[in-house]
Parts: structure tokens; sequence; C-alpha cells
């Protein structure tokens, strides 16, 4: 512990800090453009100078220069002062003045800090440089004029994203960043350089030109593309939600999101149900609620009465529907809409168990059946991460482009029988060896050969330094997957029990992925947000909220419970899932034991607790000991990454991601 | 007291005969290598420390010493194995100015593969990376072929002549940029990226090509090593001043009447050296109005200071510039002294990576004001702004290309403001008349 002093106090800065971490430390701003957290230390803007004794006699890069013992660091001397100055007004020479119409303004670093750390007026008097914009993609726009050459972008995508698709060309003041032969950048992760973009030289395409940073009002929500539960800040103005960010979360999604989590929110204004609808004549036709549920009550199903969940749902809807469907005597709930079986007995045979931020320390890990970049790019991420650290990966399934060096196995299940030599020493040999299963890999015996694998590796073990490691991991894709769980949607079978008990009404939430056609003789209710293949085979349509239109409580895939607030209204008629079926029970004349959402919200806390607790749930560290052999050519259910849930398929913008950079059709620019 | 031929290292520089292993080893390269590595790591390196051979590519660090931050043990890599280490010698030789390394490598390649063998053993080095600039294209090829020739004849490689030791060399052809000079862009550029100089530290000892100790030399410093050894460092160290030992390649270009490189004592008189090697200057020593004593990294030092002072790293530091590769450009009072200095500003400029800040936005901003500066098109307050802006970039770099492109900026306001300033006026005046 290295004792330094920042302008004259003395403190204690932990080994292996740089000179910028102490400063922080001592409450001493340093401004900076390419230092960033999670990236590697470029050291090129030398925004963060400050003097330090001993050392030479000229300002330091206190980014790159670790602190050490006996340090006397100076951040308010009149060397520092100028030297910021000095680099500001080098950063501003050939910086455009366009600061009114781009979109960085107002959350511009460059801005913020050209105030605090510049001089008030130019000396340059030359021309200015100008550079031609660069192709990126349809979520990334380009304005390279702005461009100061921090360089994070090109660090964040060969870092963190492993894919090298930004780089920087030519040298001097010439230097241009530019994908490679301006292809659009195709990482699922790509978006996220936008939010590192110290100036507006990389902004958002979608969200160009819509809104000021201070117009927007800003709410804390979950993410519900995928079963991460990524951290997420709503931007909305009025009832529309005008753009999705990350938040900080180390435990979840550091400080990144997928770009589906990000750019799918303009669905969330397309194909929207506002009002309900009743099945006529073959035809779905505009009615009014009372309509609807009299429509309903009048079948009269009595006990033959299920639901099946969507993926996207927060606990507190499928706690209601619990209630609902309870009070009128049946348990027939399900949210594994396409038909998986698996045991649900032990929650912790079903989670991911070594945690997100976990699988980062595992040092041999092995995939089942899942495409990580299109399943979870988060955990990817991570894997990757891993790897860095000296981790193998070995992956069973059909062939995927693997940032981190995978090696593949094969793509038929049995091959969890007889692994080759090296892989099964890797997992022996490990410390902390780790089992991933996909949703490809649950089924047909799939999950019941890696729990044997995880008692064969003695994946759950406890470590060295006296803590538990569990390498168990179960990676699902729908967001409302542990937290349905958790709730009992789960029958035996599966949905095929759902099937088989032909109940007269299905209540249908937001479940877009279940095949119909086999509940022909069944009324089906569904309560959701979007006119997709749900609504299509509803006979009733009943409009609810979507994610960011209600607050929740979501389990993301590790068993985290996270809560989500409300940004915005759902629009028209569409109501808030809870009150619709708060109003359904009254329809059917029963009582479900709750009036407002606070009394819904603590009654399923009272009685599934682990709900009301931030933070990870506690399902216990026994796994079944599996067996069995599995067998079957493993698939993929992602087929298209931007289109796994009706609010992405609704969005022009991943409509036009999937259509340009999955199937490759080719966007004429429009003449700006 | 001028260098006699008998004290002379490089014997062909004027390749006067082959530079091929035969001719070579007749003047004596190659001579007992052997016997030289028998003496083992420590005494090598302390002979060349008491040599006080200064590095030969500018900056004047003692080599010695540079080669004794390597590890005596190799560092492990995270499995356990012992990392090697290498020795890169820089050969892109660049400098505006500078042109000894060229004639070292086409004439006396031999000397420098011997000099690589020396030094990578007294460093501990598994191989020896020769960096030759991309436009070094017939002393590539001999460069190439002198290599092979030391293969074939058990020089290098496996078993070094006859010591047990194996030693590589290899040569590696850079694509022409002059940042790839910098040690650290050096190494990136032989990894294979984009040349960019690193951040220090970490220093190349410490983690260097591919991550492991790597030492970056000098052609010259690499090349004067065997011959220290075969003579001995008091006869080394028997030339020049305290502090600026041995003898050097001069390189003297512009307005001499015989342009030549030639090696001599350190701390010669800058008017000894040019009348002896040069045949004076054009026109007369009143003729001469500044030299740019070290290549175009250094400011320039007018006439009157130069004449007497000594060259040497000391002796030029005291008239405010340095020795840096010793490359001497004289001028005479025929230059237009404000549009050479703009011209310098203007390679640098084309020849800043773009990495930092400073010296990516400042150098082009110091030629531009040089630009206009040298037609008289500027205020006069623009000559002090002119300084800041050098101030600026000169020390807030990653690298020293910054300060280098500041330093002659410094020199020319330094010596050289009233001629500025008379061309503002003059151009003022004229706009006055034209405007009436």
């Amino acid at each position: 512990m290295p004792k330094v002093t920042v302008d004259g106090v003395e403190l204690e800065v932990p080994q292996g800090a740089t000179v910028l971490q102490a400063c922080e430390l001592a409450g001493k701003e340093i401004p900076r453009f390419c230092y960033h957290e999670r990236l590697s230390i470029a050291g090129n803007c030398r925004m963060c100078l400050v003097e330090v004794k001993p050392g030479p006699p000229k300002p330091q890069a206190s980014c790159a220069l670790p602190a050490t013992e006996g340090q006397e660091i100076r951040t308010d001397s009149e060397m520092v002062r100028t030297a910021r100055e000095g680099v500001m007004e080098f950063l501003l020479i050939n910086h455009p003045l366009d600061c009114p119409i781009c979109d960085q303004g107002g959350e511009c670093d460059l801005q913020d800090q050209s105030i605090a750390y510049g001089r008030g007026a130019t000396r340059y008097h030359e021309n200015k440089r100008a550079v031609t914009e660069k192709y990126m993609g349809p979520l990334i726009k380009t304005h390279m004029t702005r461009c100061i050459h921090c360089t994070r972008c090109v660090r964040f995508s060969e870092e963190i994203a492993g894919v090298d698709e930004i780089g920087a060309l030519y040298r001097g003041e010439n230097m241009q960043i530019t994908t490679y032969l301006e292809h659009a950048a195709k990482h699922e992760m790509s978006a996220n350089v936008i939010d590192l973009c110290p100036v507006g030289a990389l902004t958002s395409r979608p969200y160009a030109f819509e809104a000021r940073p201070w117009e927007l009002k800003k709410t804390l929500g979950i993410d519900v593309s995928d079963a991460i539960g990524a951290n997420i800040r709503i931007d909305s103005r009025g009832r529309e939600v005008l753009r999705v960010l990350p938040r900080i979360n180390d435990d979840v999604n550091e400080e990144w999101i997928s770009d589906k989590a990000r750019y799918q929110v303009d669905g969330l204004t397309r194909r929207r149900l506002d009002k309900p609808f009743l099945r006529r004549d073959g035809k779905l036709v505009a009615a009014t609620w009372n309509e609807a549920f009299t429509a309903i009550a009048s079948l009269n199903p009595g006990k033959s009465i299920a639901a099946v969940a969507g993926d996207m749902l927060d606990c507190e809807t499928m706690f209601a529907a619990k209630k609902l469907v309870g009070a009128l005597g049946s348990t027939l709930l399900e949210g594994r809409q396409t038909g998986m079986d698996y045991d649900t007995s032990s929650l912790a045979a079903v989670n991911f168990n070594t945690t997100l931020a976990g699988i980062e320390t595992a040092d041999a890990i092995l995939i089942v059946g899942s495409n990580v970049r299109w399943e979870a790019p988060l955990v990817n991420v991570r894997l990757r991460k891993a790897v860095k650290r000296g981790a193998k990966v070995f992956l069973v399934g059909p062939e995927w482009e693997t940032t981190f060096c995978g090696e593949f196995l094969g793509s038929d299940l049995s091959v969890l029988g007889k692994l080759p030599g090296h892989v099964t020493e890797a997992l022996k040999g490990a410390a902390r060896p780790a089992v991933i299963v996909g949703g490809a890999g649950l089924g047909r015996g799939g999950l019941e050969a890696a729990l044997a694998l995880a008692g064969e590796f003695k994946l759950v073990r406890d470590l060295e330094d006296g803590t538990k490691w569990n390498g168990f991991n179960v990676l699902h894709m729908a967001a409302s997957r542990m937290g349905g769980l958790m709730l009992g949607y789960a029958q035996k079978g599966g949905i095929v029990d759902i099937v088989a008990a032909k109940p007269k009404v299905l209540l249908s939430l937001g479940a877009d992925e279940v095949d119909y056609t086999k509940f022909a003789d069944s009324m089906i209710v569904y309560i959701g947000h979007h006119g997709d293949k749900g609504a299509h085979a509803a006979d009733v349509v009943l409009p609810a909220a979507a994610y960011t239109e209600k607050a929740g409580t979501y389990v993301n895939t590790e068993g985290r419970v996270q809560m989500a607030d409300k940004a915005v209204f759902a629009p028209g008629d569409a109501r808030e899932d809870w009150s619709i079926l708060r109003a359904l029970a009254d329809a059917f004349g029963v009582s479900v034991g709750f009036d407002s959402f606070d009394e819904l919200r603590s009654g399923m806390i009272s009685e599934v607790p682990a709900l009301g607790i931030e933070g990870l749930a506690d399902y216990g560290s026994d796994l079944p000991a599996g067996g069995g052999s599995a067998a079957g050519e493993i698939a993929y259910p992602v087929k298209d990454f931007y289109m796994t849930n009706p609010i992405a398929r609704a969005s022009a913008v991943m409509q036009r991601c999937s259509a340009e950079l999955l199937q490759g059709q080719e966007f004429a620019e429009a003449a700006e | 007291m001028s260098l006699q031929d008998k004290d002379r290292i490089f014997t062909n520089l004027y390749g006067y005969q082959p530079w091929n292993l035969a001719a070579a080893q007749a003047r004596g390269a190659w001579d007992n290598t052997k016997d030289i590595l028998a003496k083992g790591r420590d005494l090598i390196v302390e002979e060349i420390k008491a040599s006080g051979l200064r590095g030969r590519g500018g900056a004047g660090f003692p080599t010695g010493m540079k080669w004794s931050f390597m590890p005596k043990e190799p560092p492990k890599d995270h499995a356990g194995n012992p990392r090697p280490s290498f020795l890169v010698i820089n050969a892109d030789e660049s400098e505006p100015g500078s042109c000894k390394d060229r004639e070292i490598i086409r004439h006396d390649p031999h000397l420098l593969l011997e000099g690589a063998l020396v030094a990578g053993f007294a460093m501990g080095a598994r191989a020896a990376y020769i960096y030759i600039r991309g436009e070094y294209i017939r002393e590539a090829e001999v460069l190439f072929a002198a290599r092979d020739e030391a293969y074939a004849a058990g020089l290098l490689g496996k078993n070094a002549c006859g010591s047990g030791y194996d030693f590589d060399v290899f040569v590696h052809r850079g694509a022409g940029a002059y940042i790839c000079g910098e040690e650290t862009a050096m190494i990136e550029s032989l990894e294979g990226k984009k040349g960019q100089p690193r951040l220090k530290p970490p220093f190349p000892a410490g983690a260097g090509l591919y991550g492991c100790p790597t030492t970056v030399n000098n052609v010259e410093s690499i090349a004067v090593a065997p011959t220290i050894m075969r003579r001995g460092a008091s006869w080394f160290a028997s030339f020049g001043r305290e502090n600026n030992k041995g003898t050097k390649l001069f390189q003297i270009s512009g307005h001499v009447d015989k342009p030549c490189v030639v090696e001599e004592e350190m701390s010669i008189p800058f008017r000894e050296l040019i009348e002896k090697h040069c045949g004076g200057i054009r026109g007369g020593w009143d003729n001469l109005l500044a030299v740019i004593p070290g290549g175009s990294s250094v400011p320039l030092v007018p006439a009157a200071e130069i004449m007497d002072a000594p060259m040497d790293f000391d002796g030029l530091k005291a008239v405010g510039s340095g020795l840096g590769t010793a490359a001497v450009i004289v001028m005479d009072k025929s230059t237009d002294i404000v549009r050479a200095i703009s011209r310098l500003s203007y390679f640098y400029k084309h020849e800043s990576c773009g990495q930092c800040t400073p010296c990516r936005e400042g150098t082009g901003w110091m030629w531009r004001v040089m630009e206009r500066l040298r037609t008289g098109d500027a205020a006069v307050e623009e000559i002090d702004m002119l300084q800041q802006v050098t101030k600026q970039v000169e020390g807030h770099t990653i690298c020293a290309l910054g300060d280098a492109a500041a330093w002659p900026i410094q020199g020319l306001i330094r010596h050289f403001r009233p001629e500025i300033e008379r061309r503002i006026e003059e151009r003022l005046a004229n706009t006055a008349v034209a405007a009436e």
C-alpha cells in the first residue's frame, strides 16, 4: 500500500493503482478522454497530465503512471494548469464548433472539460481539418470531423467485443478512425462505442436529432431482451421512450448492453395493442373492456383454465395470474413456451450458479448447446475475459464464431457421454471448472447428462480461499424464466401437460412463441402489448403494458432479483397487466387477495420471500445427481439475433439490422 | 590531435574494399569472437561501461549501463517457462541529415553482425532483430547476404563462433515511417502493428518485444562494440573529453565544399572538423550562417557560437543544441533560414504518428504558422504564440517526436527572431504601398 501525497494531502492507495486513481481517491477531478476504467490504458489524449515528484521536470500522464511510495503529486500547480490548457487547445483547434447541431451536446466530455479546463478564446486562425463520414452500419452515425482520436472505440472492439472491426488509418493529423473498408460494425455489442465516444464523432443513428439530454426523463429499468437482466436507464419524453442506455452494475452488465437491448425500443410505438379485441366470425374486431370481460366470463371455465407466461414478463404479472388461476382452482401454469420439459425440482440445477461475474474466474469451461453471442452477448464478454486470464473453453453444438478461440467438440449431444481426453483432463485439472448449458442443450437428456458431468468433475467444491464454487450453469434466454420457475410456472411434462388438460380458457401472458394450433379448442385470451403471433391466434386480446410501462421485479439467469420502475404510460386503452388480471377476477367472481400493486407485491413477497430481496436468490448448492445419456443434434433456438421478441420484431431499427447485418441486404445511403 | 588511420573502427567506410566476409575478416572483423564471448557477460558489460561509450542514436545514453538493465535471470511467463530476451538494432535511420548507419551496413555489415552477437551475448539475448529502414533497398540486400554468409560460416546461429551460445539474427525491413525509429514504435512495428510509440513505463528492458526484455540500440553503438572488446576500453576512452569518449561518425552535409561521412574523435572542434574533412565552408567562414549539429531534431546554432565548439554531447549542449546523431547540416548565408526550418516542420507534421494530441495537432499548427512566417504573412505577436505552442508540445507527448518538432522552431526564434520580424514588416510595408 504505497503512500502518496496529492496536493499536500497524504493518503494510502491500493497496490497497483495509477496516479490518476490516487488523485481520484483524494477527491481530485482529473480530466481525461482516452482513459476508461474498462479498457486498456492508451495514454494518448494527454489531458490527465499532473506534476509528479520525483520524476522528470515535465508533466506526466497520470493514467499510465503507477503510484509509488513517497510520490508527491500536484494537480493544482501552474504547470498542470497550463498543460491542461495547452492540450485542450490542441484538441479544439481541429474540432468543429458545431455544438448546436451535435447530438452529443449536453453530454459531451469535450464540452464540459473545455469549460472547466480550457482557455477562453482561440488563437488558431488556420483552416480546420475536415474528415469524410465513415459508414459504420445502421446503428452508429459518424461525424468524424469531431473525432479527437482517443481510440476508445478501437480498444472496445478489440478488447471487449473481440472483433477487429474498428481501427485507425493514416497517421499524424490525417489519422482517421474507421471500420475496415467502411463495412458496417456487425458485433452485437457494437453500439456501446457510442457511449464510449467522449465527443460527437460516434452518435446513435436511430436517436439522431431526437432530443436533448436535459429534456429527457430518466427511469431506472431492467432489460428484458435476454435473460441477463442488464441494468438500463430508460430515457423518455412525454409518452415515448426515446432511448435506452446502460447503467453500471459490475455484477451484471458492467457498463455494456447489447444492441438489441439498446435499440429495440422504437418497437414500443409500433404494432401496439391499444384497445381490447374480440374474435367475431374469425376476425378480430375492436371491443370495449366490458365486452371482452363478459365474453371471457360467460364461458364460465371453472377450474379448466391455464396460464402460459411469455418471455418478457415481470414476476408481479405472473404472480397475479397465478393467484387468478389458483382462485379458480387450477394449477396449470407454464412458462417454457416452446415445449421444454426439463426437471425443475431443484432450482440450483437450472441456475447460472457461478454468477455472471464469477464465470470470469473459471479456468476451464464446457458450453453445451448455446450460441452465447446471440443468446447472451454480455456473457460472451465475460467468457472472453476468462479466456484472457487463461481459461480454456470447449463447446458442444454447431459452430459459431466465438471471439475467444473456443474449441468445438461436435454438434451432437452424445458428445457429452464421450468427451475427448484433453477436455476431461482440462476440466479435471481446473481449480474452477464450469459447465454452461444453453437452451438447446437442456432437452433430450442434456441437462441430466450435464449434471452427471458436474458430479464427475466436482463442479461444486470448496475453494482454497474458503469460498464455495458452484460451476454448474444454465444459461436461459427469457427474462421471465427464473422468476417463473420460482413462482411455479412449470409443469412436469412442460406445455404438453397443458395441452393434454384441454383448458377451456388459456391465459396467454404475452406468450408469442407458443404453438397455438394445439389449443384449437380453448378460448385463448392474450394479455400482451404487441400484435404478434400470440395476438394473431387469440380469441380475446386484452392490451397490456410493455416492460417500460410498468414497475416490476425480474430475476435474471443467475437468480438475481432486480426491480424496475415505470418510465411511461401504456398507449391507448392498454392497462398494466396486474390490473387486467385483477379486473378479470371480478369478472369471474373470485377473489385474488390484492387491490393495488403494492398489495400484489407484498402478497408475492410473503409467498416467495426471495423475490423481495434485491440480489442473488439462494437456491442452495446441492445439485441432483443427473445421469442417463443424451443424444440428438443440437439446433440453436435463436435464428436471428435481432428478431427474438415481439418488441424487436416490431422495431424498424432491429428489422434493418437483421436485413443488413444478417441477411446481407444492401441499403443505399440516403443523400444527406 | 585528430584521429589516425590506425585508430579507425570503420576501416571500409567508403567501400574501397568489398563488404563480404573474407574481406571483412581480412580487416579484422570476426577475429576470435569466441574469445570475447569467453570473457563472460559481466566482463563485456563492464568493459563497455569503462569505455564510456554513449548511445550513438541521438539520446547519448551510456550503452554499457543500458545493457546492464537487462535481467540476469530471465523472467517467467504465467506457465513458469523462462521468457527469452531480445536485442533490437535500430537501423531505421530516417533523421534528415543522418546517413552513417547506411554506410556501415553497405560497406561494413560484418562489424554490425559481430556486434550483434557480442552485445546479444552480453545481455543474454536469444536473438537480434535488425530493423532496417524501408528505403534502404541495396543496403538491406547487402545485410541479408552478409547475414547468410555469417550463418554459413557458423558465426551466427547454433553454437555461434563455436562459443556454445545459440544466437540468431533476423533482418526486418521497415515500411518507411520515421516514427518507427523510436524504440517502442519499432517494437510495435516488429510485432506487426501500427508503428506507434508505447507508454513508458514499462520500459523495453522489462517488457519489450513480444512482452519480453528487450534492448534497442543504434547500429553504430553495436558496430563499435567488438572493436572496443578487442582493443580495450582504455583505448576507446583515450579519445574525446571526459564523459564524451570515443570515436564517432560525423555526417557533414550542406554548404561545405566536400560533404562527407567521416569517423573522427569525439570533441573535435567544429572548425577543425570542417577544415580537415570537408574543405571548408562554401564561400569561407564569414559566409557561415548557422549549423544544425545533430540532425534535424536539434536546435540550430548560429555561426559565431558553433565555430569553436567541441563536437560532443556536452559541448553542443552548452550552446543550446545537441550532438544527436552527429549529422551536421551546414547552412551558409544564401540559405532562407525560415524556409529551412519550415521544411523541417513539414517533415515532423508528415511523420507524426497521430497517437497523442499535442504532437498530432501541434505539428500541423506549427508548420502552418511557420509557412506564414516564411512569407511574412503574420503578425509579430504570432512569433510569441508560436513559441508558446512549441512549449505546449514539448514535454507533453508520449515519445520525443514532439520535442524534436518543437526544438528547431525554438532554435530559430531564439537566434533569428529579427529576421522573422523583418519579413513581417517588409510585407506590411509592401501591402501598405499596394493599398495606396
